[in-house]
């Protein structure tokens, strides 16, 4: 057994740590939500009035929904591409470590770097414009494919499809090869076993990949800032115009909480359902 | 004679192997990388038949079941089930299921929809599909559990499960790999009964991979030794005890005494220990179990055509009803002899056998 003294001067680090940069900066984060801006500079004046705001002006329910809805789309893309793929390297490669190691490298390379790079490739006279043009499938550069949400959500879905295949990976990694025998030993040809054993018994890994790709591309501020463009702005965008040039650190913050609380709610539902697609 | 039911069992299945083996494995080979793990392994196994696959670990049995059931493919050699080429089909396209060594029961599926996983899988109709399965776990008396999920069952009643979910499609042939191995002694010798009375019962012969030689006699009509990758012997369980073909399966099955000497002018010769032997001369190696020797404590009239020798006692091992010695002989031979349990003793005694327990085997 260890001594008290022990145990909390082993404790005393992260609780300080935990205290001086999580606790504290979201104890100052709420209380500036209830406090408002007059003539440039912050009031101390407890009211409930950033959050009215929220409902009031239409501009902030409409962005934080597209906000969910290209987080949405990121999550539901980064999955399709996972399955196949984590499938693959767990049950048909030869090659897992080289494979795995090349899905996961581009977590290696600067997040900018990556933007940057989708920025290139879908400019007006990017790579893809130009090939497209050279090939004789469109006269006129297309506008569309950078600043707009399809950007962001294509941009993100590379972000942050590795977070997504990992858990799915390890969950397929995790379940025994003989219950793959077994199916098919009971007459299951391989599509029949992927949808009734490996599918279900991944489940929990895919629901994890999915919180991950959700709520990383929910707060994502570097893709629309670089090419969301107008269309493109998302939630954080906003959090970020407001403690910056609009100076409304009151109402940043109170949007800066109204997320985090959907993100904690979110996360919650998510432990639930895991437990209930979790077998052992 | 007791052993009246097992021979005749036997002698039928020997019959029906002749005329047409239900599965048909022609010297088969396998190696993994650079090692050979089955070398010209030929086998057949007969309608209705439980055959045994004994070996230590690293024999090839478990490769040989898998060779079967479809999950690795031979390097050489053939497999036929009713005739027709079975070892270039895919597992689940054979009629064949097998009970899994740690059971492999779905953890996300209910005891019932893990049973009824086959027959889903090959469309049955879905009321036929319940009665189906009410009767596999009926006959494996699990029936009030068919809504529990496998991670809430113990061990043997996984167990259960295993085998209801195999037999439950009428395969013509099912394949047990170490099923009991993971079951405490009790509730193993147990199942080990049920098992054999549900194989009559159903009539589909099983192949059955174990290391425990006492299950593979107690369950067996048949027990096919493994070795390294080949076949020892393979015969009924009193045969192959009693006329063990060679060293290593008269010392793997059950325990035994192997005396090394010669054959000369027609006499055995292994040490100070004489008899007539008429087989022919050169090395020999016998097989002489230790219930074959009879201590001679002078109650019975002495047996002049029987082989006697003095030997010191040298460790007595109370086991129930019997009792097991290591006993020397004068000239260093180390003999085990297995008597009626009786006080201890100690110093020489005088023991014998019949010459005809000596059984002549292969090194």
């Amino acid at each position: 057994m260890y001594s008290r003294a022990y145990k909390s001067a082993v404790s005393l680090p992260p609780l300080v740590w935990v205290a001086v940069f999580l606790l504290a900066p979201y104890a100052f984060l709420f209380c500036y939500s209830f406090w408002s801006v007059s003539q440039q500079s912050i009031v101390h004046h407890w009211n409930l009035g950033n959050y009215r705001q929220l409902f009031e002006n239409a501009m902030y329910p409409a962005v934080l929904f597209r906000s969910m809805r290209i987080a949405a789309s990121v999550t539901i893309l980064s999955l399709m591409l996972s399955f196949p793929l984590a499938y693959y390297l767990s049950f048909h490669s030869r090659r897992k470590e080289l494979l795995y190691l090349l899905v996961i490298v581009p977590l290696w390379v600067s997040y900018l770097v990556r933007a940057y790079a989708w920025k290139t490739i879908l400019g007006s006279d990017g790579v893809l414009n130009t090939l497209l043009q050279y090939a004789g499938v469109i006269r006129h550069p297309a506008e569309f494919l950078l600043y707009s949400p399809f950007a962001v959500v294509l941009t993100l879905t590379h972000i942050y499809t590795p977070f997504a295949f990992l858990p799915v990976y390890a969950a397929m990694e995790h379940i025994p090869r003989n219950l793959v025998e077994a199916a098919q030993d009971l007459g299951a040809a391989p599509v029949r076993t992927f949808w009734t054993v490996i599918f279900p018994l991944s489940l929990p890994g895919a629901l994890a990949g999915a919180t991950f790709a959700f709520v990383l591309s929910l707060g994502d501020f570097l893709a629309p800032l670089l090419i969301g463009g107008p269309g493109g702005i998302m939630i954080s965008n906003v959090i970020v115009s407001l403690f910056g040039a609009a100076y409304n650190w009151p109402l940043g913050a109170a949007i800066s909480a109204s997320l985090l609380l959907l993100v904690l709610a979110l996360l919650f539902l998510v432990e639930r359902l895991e437990k209930k697609l979790s077998f052992s | 004679m007791i052993s009246s039911a097992q021979s005749a069992g036997a002698s039928t299945a020997s019959e029906t192997l002749a005329r047409d083996p239900l599965l048909d494995i022609h010297s088969i080979a396998k190696r993994f990388g650079s090692t050979a793990v089955l070398r010209n392994v030929s086998l057949q196994v007969a309608q209705g038949e439980l055959l045994t696959i004994l070996g230590e670990s690293g024999s090839g049995k478990t490769t040989l079941l898998r060779l079967i059931a479809g999950f690795e493919q031979p390097d050489g050699g053939e497999i036929f089930m009713e005739g027709q080429r079975l070892d270039r089909l895919p597992p689940y396209c054979r009629r064949v299921n097998t009970v899994f060594q740690h059971y492999a029961l779905f953890p996300h599926l209910s005891v019932f929809e893990n049973v009824a996983y086959g027959l889903r899988v090959r469309k049955v109709a879905r009321s036929e599909i319940s009665t189906r399965v009410e009767q596999a776990l009926a006959l494996v008396k699990m029936a009030e559990y068919a809504r529990r999920a496998p991670s809430q069952l113990s061990g043997g009643q996984q167990q259960r499960i295993a085998l209801a979910r195999a037999l439950v499609n009428q395969p013509k042939l099912l394949l047990l790999d170490e099923p009991l191995s993971a079951l405490d002694a009790n509730l193993r010798r147990q199942m080990q009964i049920e098992l054999k009375s549900l194989q009559r019962e159903v009539g589909i012969s099983f192949i059955f991979v174990t290391h425990d030689q006492e299950e593979a006699m107690a369950l067996s009509d048949r027990v096919a030794l493994l070795r390294s990758g080949e076949l020892e012997q393979v015969a009924t369980p009193r045969d192959i005890y009693n006329h063990p073909a060679t060293a290593y399966t008269a010392s793997f099955i059950g325990q035994t005494n192997l005396l090394r000497g010669r054959i000369e002018n027609g006499m055995a010769q292994c040490g100070s220990l004489r008899w007539p032997c008429t087989e022919r001369a050169g090395p020999t190696t016998f097989s002489l179990r230790p219930e074959s020797i009879r201590l001679c404590d002078g109650t019975a009239a002495i047996d002049h055509d029987a082989v006697q020798f003095r030997a010191a006692i040298r460790n007595q091992t109370f086991g129930g009803p019997v009792d097991l010695l290591e006993v020397e002989s004068p000239d260093g031979h180390v003999l085990f002899v297995r008597i009626a349990s009786r006080g201890n003793l100690a110093g020489e005694c005088d023991f014998e056998f019949d010459a005809i327990h000596a059984i002549l085997v292969r090194e």
